[in-house]
């Protein structure tokens, strides 16, 4: 007979599993962190090797020369720019023009959902331009993309005279295979949005553009230059996009063997690459980039221009200049060397970046291990028979009685957390203007603080919950919530950690022992308060402090406290203007999953 | 010292007897050459150059089977002996930066590609399929002759196949392979319908020697450009088209050829020796235990040219007596040809006009003159009896 459907056996397992509950549960956990760790040994380190065979096996020499001329032209940009007040289009159109370059302008408008205070723009109108450089031999089937962002100011003036100037000498060579297209976006993130979603065909986040009146291929790569000096002392490369999404480490492998090669800095997360991972302080230094990485997955933020390229599978990277008080500086001519090499590397794909699927998974199964062990146990727990009452005949009657009860106990928590849950994400945009008439505070604060109040507001529920409902909870019904909030936090930290790894497992690392230890049982006053150090509110306050250290910039209460406002913030605004997942992810099925946790806490 | 100069005396001697004994030497050298000359046992060859790899960053392999194409056409296998198969997108790749050239050394020295190429099947011709039927004659009567190995059993093939490769496969053009048993028996297939004298087998791929390692048909040579287990490496990347143009196994194979001239007696232990590992990084290696002479007597110019030979025959041929005409019967008329030279006519010749030339400037001058002289001397009126 085999092994679970041999009765002897089977208890002997279930005994088994329940006597070891506790240690297996802690076991997993710790493993599943240890691991993390571990993989700091090796963390995001840049490799000069290639899995891609055809950018591998070629080399090729730099030529390019007119980086003084690309200076120049950063200045007339830059002149134009201030005359203008924003885009200077005419002008832009009429240079790369020019150049050679076939040049369409597209216009877009956006009216944000609540004012955004760290770049003070509520209605956004600007006006994106590019130019295609069509390859002289190749049918135009694909295409790579160079952008550089107009920033209002003296910023990013460099990046667009390189842009033009790499233009320029691109047009002149012939071994050109894929159209190349060079974009000047307005208002970062929104023009690119806005250009892609016209490039695309898709409109996903209620924005108003024109449509594009000219086209390249399909994108292959695309890099976002940003450079606002003369001369730099190190380049940094940034790979973070939207959700979490990475592109292919092949492109910033070549990135950073063409760095090498030419003899310029590279840094990834502003620090550089260090070799000595066996001391303690190079260690504790990668520990430290990987780290910063995570987090600045786990919010799901687009770090760069590039990020919003990701989504549609298109490798993308952001370099920006830096120019530090180091003595040996690099001149323009150099990083348009650089991009030079690499424009002719990917020039010679001949098919779209792999995808490459990593190891994370493993890490998160011993996470989740223990969730899937409790709810084993429980469900053990629940199989053994109910205690028979002498009569007979009204057994029946009962065990319907309770099993109707017992359905009805679980579904009522989970119908409420879900529907605060859908308050969590709808009212604070929704009520804004009442908030704003009744109470001192801009629209941001307003939308801020109500999201806050809709939290801590969920916190009163149990009582209310308890309310509603006819008689006592019996002690079979919280075991059965427990299964199903274990079983939901589960599927849904697995699902989480699919699509944006970094913010599943730090929403496991917090979540999880949540999940393992809570029951009505437990000291009630202590317990609350750990449940609510570990609830995803508190993690993002913390995670504030903790990214801020991370990058040698600490900051006082007061200032972290205002940074966690403008956090929650942005991220609401990512979601609209975006499409960001964290939000609507945190708002309806995280929280709520929580609430079921505080549920059973306070069961009565 | 006394030694010395016996040494000397004693070397002089033994010079001039050997020298003597040379002179022999050199006169049944002579037989032994022709003896030689004549041992091969080949009328008339054929190549059958294979480049198994398309793509951009695989610019080397064209240009290493280019380059042995262009060797084995110098040494007089004529197009119409030759079976390209190239997927020839090189040339016109959109990402060269030299259109409608192959380079096969650096700073753009040699032009391999050239205007007299003649790619017999190309781009997605280069099947694992046509490569077989090409070796064993099984094509569509469709097929034109350029297309075919119509080779015999007085022929001599060298094949030369260069790519990517494993250990026992080849891979053609990213989609197939061929294994080294199926190789084996396309040959065997060769030797029994006796469509080859003697076979030499050149390949220059990764862990080259698997592919050698099945045959077991009669008279076959292989080398390789590396042993199972090994890498074959490239030799020169070019900066200014951003690739490697060589690999190292067929360049310093091609250093090699260059000094063999149709007359060359170069023979295949000095082709054993080509790349050493020193030069080469993998070891390249060679089978001969198929091959039914010894190695040293294997001309170079057997396999990589197209010497024409001519054939001695010892017999005599009995020419028989003219034919006696029978008297009477037959009735004979003799011809003749028309004159080709008639000399008489030549001799008894009217001597031929000249053309009229007008007298020496001079000559006029002068007689202008004395007229003029007349005139002014005599009066103008004696003109009017002139016109």
């Amino acid at each position: 007979m085999g092994l679970l459907s041999d009765p002897n056996r089977r208890r002997a397992l279930i005994s088994l599993l329940t006597r070891l509950n506790s240690p297996i549960c802690v076991v997993c956990y710790m493993a599943g962190v240890a691991w993390f760790m571990g993989l700091a040994f090796e963390p995001f380190t840049l490799r000069t090797y290639m899995s891609e065979n055809a950018m591998g096996s070629t080399m090729v020499e730099e030529r390019f020369p007119a980086g003084e001329r690309a200076l120049t032209t950063g200045r007339e940009f830059s002149a134009h720019k201030k005359k203008a007040g924003g885009m200077p289009v005419d002008w832009l159109v009429k240079t790369m023009q020019a150049r050679g370059l076939e040049v369409f302008t597209q216009r877009f408008s956006r009216k944000l959902p609540f004012p955004d205070e760290n770049k003070e723009r509520y209605m956004v109108k600007g006006t994106n331009v590019y130019g295609i450089l069509r390859a002289p031999r190749a049918p135009r089937t694909e295409a790579l993309v160079l952008s550089a962002p107009c920033t209002p100011g003296d910023s990013n003036n460099q990046a667009v005279g390189l842009l033009l100037g790499l233009a320029q000498y691109f047009r002149n060579q012939i071994y050109w295979a894929k159209d190349i297209i060079f974009l000047v976006n307005e208002h970062d993130l929104i023009g690119m949005q806005a250009w892609l979603e016209g490039y695309h065909h898709t409109n996903t986040t209620g924005m108003d553009w024109s449509p594009l009146q000219g086209r390249g291929g399909s994108i292959q790569a695309a890099l976002s230059l940003e450079l606002s000096s003369d001369v730099i002392t190190s380049m940094d490369l940034v790979l973070e996009g939207l959700n979490g999404q990475l592109p292919n480490l092949d492109l910033a492998n070549l990135f950073y063997a063409f760095c090498q090669k030419i003899g310029v800095l590279c840094t990834i997360q502003g620090k550089l690459q260090r070799n000595d991972w066996d001391s303690v302080s190079g260690y504790s230094h990668s520990v430290q980039t990987m780290m910063l990485m995570v987090m600045k997955q786990a919010s799901g933020r687009p770090w760069g221009d590039h990020g919003l390229f990701l989504r549609y599978h298109i490798e993308a990277a952001s370099i920006k200049g830096i120019n530090s008080f180091r003595q040996y500086k690099t001149d323009v001519t150099t990083i348009g060397r650089l991009l030079e090499g690499m424009y002719r590397k990917l020039n010679n794909l001949l098919e779209p970046f792999g995808l490459l699927l990593t190891d994370y998974m493993l890490i998160l199964t011993l996470l989740l291990h223990l969730t899937v062990v409790q709810a084993l146990d429980l469900w053990v727990q629940l199989a053994t028979p109910p205690p028979r009452t002498e009569d007979g005949i009204t057994d029946k009657e009962q065990v319907r009685h309770t099993y109707y009860f017992r359905v009805l106990s679980v579904l009522t928590p989970l119908v409420i957390s879900h529907l605060t849950g859908v308050a969590l994400y709808t009212l604070p945009i929704q009520f804004q203007e009442m908030a704003v008439e009744q109470f001192p505070v801009s629209e941001t604060e307003a939308v801020v603080l109500t999201a806050i109040g809709v939290y801590t507001a969920g916190l009163a529920l149990p009582h209310n919950t308890h309310r509603l409902l006819s008689g006592e909870g019996t002690e079979q019904g919280w075991r059965v919530l427990k299964l199903v909030a274990v079983l939901y936090l589960a599927v849904l930290l697995g699902c989480t950690a699919l699509i944006n790894f970094s913010l599943g497992f730090i929403l496991a690392l917090t979540l999880v022992p949540v999940a393992a230890f809570v029951t009505p049982h437990v000291p009630k006053v202590l317990s609350a308060f750990i449940l609510v150090i570990l609830s995803p509110a508190c993690t993002l306050l913390f995670s504030v402090f903790f990214f801020q250290e991370l990058q040698e910039l600490p900051v006082s209460f007061q200032e972290g406290w205002l940074l966690y406002l403008s956090v929650i913030s942005q991220g609401i605004l990512d979601h609209f203007l975006y499409g960001s997942l964290v939000y609507p992810l945190i708002a309806l099925l995280v929280y709520p999953c929580w609430l079921l946790f505080w549920n059973i806490l306070f069961w009565k | 010292p006394p030694i010395v100069l016996f040494y000397v005396e004693f070397e002089r001697k033994c010079r001039s007897h050997v020298s003597l004994l040379c002179c022999h030497a050199s006169c049944f050298g002579d037989e032994d050459n022709a003896g030689q000359f004549f041992s091969s046992g080949h009328t008339n060859n054929w190549a059958v150059l294979v480049c198994t790899s398309r793509f951009w960053f695989n610019y080397r392999h064209v240009a290493n089977t280019l380059s042995v194409y262009r060797s084995v056409k110098r040494l007089g296998i004529p197009d119409s002996h030759i079976v390209l198969m190239l997927a020839d997108d090189m040339a016109c790749n959109h990402r060269n930066p030299k259109p409608a050239t192959v380079f096969s050394h650096k700073n753009m020295e040699l032009n391999v590609y050239g205007d007299d190429v003649e790619v017999d099947y190309r781009g997605y011709e280069v099947t694992v399929e046509n490569f077989l039927r090409v070796l064993t004659g099984r094509l569509p009567p469709s097929t034109p002759r350029s297309k075919r190995l119509l080779s015999d059993d007085r022929s001599n093939i060298l094949i030369y196949l260069t790519g990517h490769g494993g250990n026992g496969f080849l891979k053609f053009q990213d989609s197939e392979e061929i294994s080294n048993v199926e190789l084996a028996d396309a040959f065997e297939q060769m030797w029994q319908k006796r469509r080859y004298n003697e076979l030499l087998f050149i390949i220059d791929t990764c862990q080259g020697a698997s592919m050698y390692e099945r045959f077991y048909s009669p008279n076959l040579m292989a080398l390789a450009s590396s042993q199972v287990g090994e890498d074959s490496l490239s030799h020169q990347p070019d900066l200014a088209i951003g690739v490697h143009l060589m690999d190292r196994y067929t360049f310093y194979l091609l250093e090699f050829l260059e000094d063999i001239h149709p007359a060359s007696k170069t023979n295949m232990n000095d082709l054993f020796k080509v790349c050493p590992k020193s030069q080469c990084v993998s070891t390249p290696g060679h089978r001969t235990d198929l091959f039914l002479r010894d190695p040293g007597s294997v001309l170079i110019t057997d396999f990589f040219g197209s010497v024409r030979k001519v054939e001695i025959t010892m017999e005599t041929i009995n020419l028989t007596d003219p034919i006696n005409p029978v008297n009477g019967e037959l009735q004979i008329r003799k011809y003749s040809y028309v004159d080709q030279l008639p000399v008489s006519e030549i001799i008894h010749q009217k001597p031929k006009q000249k053309d009229w030339h007008p007298p020496d400037g001079f000559i006029l001058g002068l007689w202008t003159l004395i007229l003029l002289v007349f005139f002014k001397l005599y009066g103008m009126k004696h003109l009017k009896h002139i016109f």
